[in-house]
């Protein structure tokens, strides 16, 4: 017996609703992407378990610490008495905005408790500790 | 001389090149996007000016010195126990204050630890002490 194929498929892919794709993808991409990124200091930051993550790039500004204890937002150095004025400064153009403490792991807490108190006469109270997944 | 008559054809956006161009913004945003979030230890800290008398029976000393050595509740403990204990003391007392003081000396990496510690335990009022 002969099987005669009655429907004629084309088994092309539709290509007219390509551009919408591509700008929907292009414009998450658009919104998602935070064009400025600060390198910061070299610092190896600790490990911990209990992490949660930060909800939002837009709202999070960094301080890093280094091993040697010098502090360094948006790429200056600044010395800790500093610290108020630009966190204040930051907190007062988004009121959401949470610290992102990135230090090394063998800072000390003196300076560590130093930025606490300048956070806190800034008025920038949300905190959060830069931390790598620890596997054990 | 006779006027030439140009017959309009309509005009239109050519939309042939539009995916190419989308295609083009969209490598680039893909490229620049760094996907990674940051990860860490929450915190808030307690507002300036806002200190409350607390009765010495819900407060649970944690002193970490500066060899990262820690004295929990004035016993010295291990590390990997402090969640535990303060499991179970909180077990006990739910309105228990963890209060963490540090040495000037102490490495940043102890104090992650304990808080991290005290993170795994669920303690969730949690006191950072000024340094000494």
């Amino acid at each position: 017996m002969k099987f005669i194929r009655k429907t004629t498929l084309s088994s092309e892919i539709p290509t007219a609703s390509m551009p919408d794709i591509i700008f929907m993808l292009l414009i998450f991409f658009m919104v998602t992407t935070v064009l400025r990124e600060f390198s910061g200091l070299p610092i190896e930051i600790p490990k911990a378990k209990r992490i949660e993550k930060l909800k939002s790039k837009r709202h999070t500004s960094h301080i890093w610490i280094s091993k040697e204890g010098l502090i360094s937002i948006e790429d200056r150095l600044f010395n800790i008495e500093n610290v108020r004025n630009i966190i204040y400064d930051k907190r007062v153009a988004d009121p959401q905005i949470v610290i992102s403490l990135k230090a090394d792991e063998s800072a000390r807490m003196e300076l560590v408790s130093g930025i606490h108190n300048e956070l806190r006469k800034a008025d920038a109270l949300k905190l959060n500790y830069s931390t790598k997944t620890s596997l054990d | 001389m006779g006027k030439i008559k140009r017959r309009f054809k309509g005009g239109e956006i050519p939309t042939s090149s539009m995916a190419d161009i989308a295609f083009l913004l969209l490598i680039f945003f893909l490229v620049t996007t760094t996907i990674d979030i940051d990860k860490g230890l929450g915190l808030v800290l307690p507002a300036e000016g806002e200190e409350i008398e607390i009765k010495k029976k819900n407060i649970l000393n944690c002193l970490i010195n500066s060899s990262g050595m820690v004295l929990l509740g004035g016993e010295p403990v291990n590390l990997k126990d402090v969640s535990r204990i303060v499991k179970e003391k909180l077990r006990e007392n739910d309105k228990l204050i963890i209060s963490v003081k540090t040495h000037e000396k102490t490495r940043y990496k102890d104090y992650v630890a304990i808080i991290d510690q005290l993170k795994i335990a669920d303690a969730t009022r949690i006191s950072i002490a000024d340094t000494d």
